[in-house]
């Protein structure tokens, strides 16, 4: 098979690190062959992030003995034995997009505007809304004081009426704001509310900002259109944000295709790959001072940042949110509490420090449960279904209780969990990674995890975006078959049955049928956990639950399925859900203790 | 001979102290390149924007937005006083009128015919920019502020809270590993920046607040002590807004860490002079750390050790270890192996061999830190 594109150079410029990777055409398939990484030169003393782009792939040339620069040019097109087929980047240097955004009803065309820019991979400074409860100075206080790369404007329905959207309007007009970069241009404004308003809109906002205005986010009450307003942002950031970011111009020359916010292109990977497999995906990326979630349910992706949740700048922050009792719960020994949050707050003053002791490193995971469990709670909460929206309701929708507005999160449908970030990807053992996603998202059912060891969601991402047709499909191939064979690393498969059990009472019997035609039962009891260890190869499996219980059938119902092991293997959680700890510190300490050793979790000594 | 980087924190006997003195937006700057400056001298100043009063005349007149403009007593640009009418109905025959009045003293800002809204801004907020440290303008930012420069000592802390603060120093704690202690601080020392040694318990930080310290500069606070002077629970490290009399300065971290000897022996020669303190701390990207200044004499200024190029640790080097175990613990390096070490936690990471108290141990080199000596 003849390929149109034969090697590909993706590189990813975060704030602190430029990663670059090198994707080759090898036999059959597309494969990750080299990787090389470099400071990002955004500050002084280079202010010009190229700098740092051409060491990340000095790098990779050293590696990988081929030839892929000349000078300062990147040399295109792959000719056999120097240069490559197409080049693209991501960018979150220099803070990544910071976006503010209004809508006239917080729940409604707000919460659609916050969806939109957090889709597009900005983070949400604030959401500015009619009815949140500030009066109009208040208001401009806040706009002038944030200084954000741009602004979202939304509201009402097309037709409807123009009062609150244009009160708005005038709000922002009276703040006047500045843009956070560059002194020397006005800041970007979408308009994407009632088309009615378009004109006062133009009259009110034209002078005093760059105003877009693109197709109503909800142009009925029953819909969300949040596409013209994503597009629109990334073309917005690629002009104004990054055009003001030192040496973007140059690089954005360099480049086959935009380069996309970070976030924003890892969001459309997940999404690519869970309309390909048709499953429901959830993704976390946990760093140093924030955690990004994104999943798609029943087809509908969504993406929050936990701005102040991470595990180091904002290590504090979830201590503070979470409680020091909620930590301590993960924690199988008994340690004095002041001393803890000393240890913990200067973690925070010296953020870069690594957990030497076993014992660091307990209450280091112990932390990322509770930011990631705080993190999902955000999550759930923000990615519901439609709200506002009238349904008519029989008698049997009354006694349910079911409102518009409920979460798209559901445990017992989620196919696949990846974890990314520090504490995830480089725990000293994989088995500690699947622990903390296990307590941490709480799966139910049949559920496969994995990592991303090296975090090259971002390059793939933008790589499946390109859009040029020629080179299109293979891009996107290219993408799908790195990330299927490179970028994840499988941990496994957990599977989860939940209903009302008694403590230790039986709550499922699985039949596992191997490749070589062997066959194993297991029982899964309330409270336990056990584990089976066994390579990314195919499983099929009969589970029957007791009566009451759900693997994924509903409850009492058999599930036959295909599940593949991983780098840990099968994991049979039957600690029902919510995973509830003893308050007896004996007891929960013991059931730790336990759960640790079933999974091989910690190194055997005196603590476990 | 092998080495490797890691942030240290500065604590410099003698440097050029440059320092960045700019005005929100842009102003007036009201000195000139050379001007001798003292803490209090205004550097520059500029108005601020009034706040804005939005009053929805339409909706008090009760009457329809495009009417408002027929209603309205005066026009955009027009400067107005509290009590003045905005807006006027015509009632009937005369009688039953209703208005508007101005709830401030500002200017008509803008008329909207399609909220049917007023906007009044108020008169600009004047801001006015100080030197902080005395020295001379090094630089002047056209409409923006100045650099100022000064011959100083110069000692960064690892976390502070409030800003801004100056007064004289003043020796209280013996030594580095000694407690400051709530009975030390005396009505005398209002307006004064006390140098304890290796921790400051809440109330002590309390008794300090209320006799007006200036600031406490202090090798160790407890973390949740914090809570109780914040009023809140610190969750991340930005701090510097805080309105408190007396700024907190520690230079190790949370919990009872002795000072380390350059820091207290360099305060302690400066026991009595003039400083400039500030608590503002940002642990993110572009980091700020809290700082003492200490202006010093002008005549020797070749001693720049600013300008010093930063050695990595390297074999000999005297370091810290800044996580547990061995917390606090200083320690000279012995060796720097360059293949990768497993941990008790099993992280493989790169360490440095360091003999602390006679015992020869490894620890990652993420968890040291230089110990500049001169």
């Amino acid at each position: 098979m003849s390929k149109k594109i034969k090697s590909i150079l993706a590189t990813d410029c975060g704030s602190t690190t430029t990663k670059a990777v090198l994707i080759e055409w090898k036999e059959d398939r597309y494969r990750l062959t080299f990787r090389g990484e470099a400071p990002t030169t955004v500050e002084a003393p280079f202010e010009d992030v190229t700098k740092g782009v051409l060491n990340a792939v000095m790098e990779v040339e050293e590696l990988s003995g081929r030839t892929i620069l000349d000078g300062d040019k990147i040399i295109t097109p792959d000719d056999g034995s120097k240069g490559v087929d197409i080049y693209v980047s991501t960018s979150s240097a220099g803070g990544g997009l910071q976006m503010m955004v209004a809508g006239v009803v917080k729940s409604m065309s707000g919460e659609s505007a916050e969806r939109a820019a957090l889709g597009a991979g900005s983070i949400v400074m604030d959401v500015l809304a009619s009815n949140d409860g500030r009066l109009p100075h208040e208001k401009i206080t806040r706009i002038r004081q944030l200084r954000p790369d741009m602004i979202l404007l939304s509201g009402g329905t097309d037709g409807g009426t123009t009062t609150h959207v244009m009160e708005l309007a005038e709000i922002l007009a009276a703040a006047n704001p500045r843009p956070r970069l560059g002194q020397n241009y006005k800041l970007p404004v979408i308009y994407a509310g009632n088309n009615k308003a378009q004109d006062s809109i133009r009259e009110t906002l034209g002078e005093i900002s760059d105003l877009d205005i693109v197709d109503n986010i909800r142009p009925v009450l029953e819909q969300e259109n949040l596409e013209p307003s994503r597009d629109k942002i990334h073309d917005l950031f690629m002009e104004h944000v990054m055009a003001q970011a030192p040496g973007y111009k140059k690089l954005m020359s360099w480049t086959d295709a935009p380069i996309m916010p970070t976030p924003g292109a890892v969001g459309s990977l997940i999404e690519m790959i869970a309309k390909k497999e048709n499953i429901s995906v959830v993704g976390v990326d946990i760093g140093g001072a924030t955690t990004d979630i994104f999943s798609v349910f029943e087809g509908k992706f969504n993406r929050t940042v936990s701005a102040n949740l991470g595990m180091s700048y904002s290590i504090c922050n979830v201590l503070a949110e979470s409680g020091l009792d909620n930590v301590l719960r993960w924690v199988p020994f008994d340690i004095d509490r002041s001393e803890l949050t000393n240890r913990i707050g200067n973690k925070m003053i010296r953020p870069t420090t690594v957990p030497q002791s076993l014992e660091e490193l307990v209450i280091e995971q112990a932390i990322a449960r509770e930011a990631l469990r705080l993190s999902f709670i955000q999550h759930k909460e923000f990615a519901t279904s439609l709200k506002g929206v009238q349904s008519e309701r029989t008698i049997s929708d009354a006694f349910e209780q079911s409102s518009s507005g409920q979460s798209l999160v559901n445990m017992m449908d989620l196919d696949l969990l990846v974890g990314s970030g520090g504490v995830l990807s480089h725990a000293p053992r994989r088995q500690q990674s699947a622990r903390m996603l296990i307590d941490a998202f709480m799966p139910e059912g049949i559920t496969q995890l994995a990592v991303d060891s090296i975090f090259m969601m971002p390059q793939l991402g933008v790589l499946a975006n390109i859009d040029k047709d020629e080179l299109k499909e293979d891009a996107s191939q290219a993408a799908l078959e790195v990330f299927d064979n490179d970028c994840l690393i499988r941990l496994g498969t957990c599977l989860t049955p939940v209903g009302n059990a008694k403590p230790n009472s039986r709550m499922a019997d699985v039949t596992l049928t191997f490749g070589d035609g062997s066959v194993k039962e297991i029982e899964i009891n309330e409270g336990s956990l056990k584990m089976m260890e066994h390579p990314y190869e195919e499983v099929k499996v009969h589970i029957k639950p007791v009566r009451g219980i759900d693997v994924g059938a509903g409850k009492g119902e058999e599930l036959e399925s295909v599940i593949y092991g991983g780098v840990v293997g099968l994991i049979f959680d039957g600690r029902n859900r919510p995973i509830t700890l003893s308050k007896e510190s004996d007891q929960r300490i013991d059931s730790l203790l336990k759960w640790s050793k079933a999974v091989d979790e910690y190194p055997k000594g005196e603590m476990f | 001979m092998a080495h490797s980087y890691t942030p240290g924190l500065k604590v410099l006997k003698k440097t050029i102290f440059k320092k960045e003195r700019i005005l929100p937006l842009k102003g007036d700057v009201l000195v000139k390149s050379g001007d001798q400056l003292t803490p209090d001298t205004i550097v520059a100043s500029t108005n601020l924007p009034g706040n804005v009063q939005m009053l929805k005349v339409s909706n008090i007149l009760n009457i329809d937005p495009k009417d408002v403009v027929d209603a309205l007593q005066v026009k955009e640009a027009q400067e107005v006083k509290k009590g003045d009418i905005i807006a006027e109905t015509s009632g009937i025959f005369g009688m039953f009128k209703s208005s508007v009045e101005s709830p401030v003293d500002g200017t008509i800002e803008s008329i909207s015919q399609s909220t049917g809204r007023v906007v009044v801004r108020e008169a600009p907020i004047p801001v006015e920019v100080d030197a902080y440290v005395s020295g001379v303008v090094d630089e002047v930012v056209e409409n923006e502020g100045i650099v100022l420069k000064s011959n100083a000592a110069f000692i960064q802390g690892i976390f502070g809270i409030a800003g801004e603060k100056r007064g004289d120093l003043l020796l209280v704690s013996s030594g580095p590993g000694e407690e400051l202690t709530a009975d030390q601080i005396t009505a005398d020392m209002k307006g004064k920046i006390l140098i304890g040694g290796s921790f400051l318990s809440l109330d002590a930080y309390k008794k300090a607040l209320s006799i007006q310290v200036a600031g406490i500069v202090v090798g160790g606070f407890n973390y949740y002590d914090l809570k109780a002077i914040l009023g809140y629970n610190l969750g991340v490290a930005i701090t510097g807004t805080e309105k408190l009399n007396t700024a907190l300065i520690v230079t190790e971290g949370y919990g009872s860490i002795p000072m380390s000897e350059a820091t207290f022996s360099l305060l302690k020669e400066n026991d009595g002079k003039a400083a400039s303190i500030n608590g503002a701390t940002q642990i993110r990207a572009g980091v700020i750390r809290p700082e003492i200044v200490i202006p010093i004499d002008a005549g020797n200024t070749d001693d720049d050790s600013n300008s010093k190029i930063p050695e990595g640790i390297q074999e000999g080097s005297t370091v810290r270890v800044i996580r547990s175990p061995n917390f606090g613990k200083i320690g000279k390096v012995i060796s720097l192996p360059s293949e990768l070490n497993k941990m008790e936690s099993e992280t493989m990471v790169r360490v440095a061999e360091i003999n602390i108290d006679g015992k020869n141990i490894l620890i990652p080199r993420a968890n040291l830190e230089m110990v500049e000596t001169e």
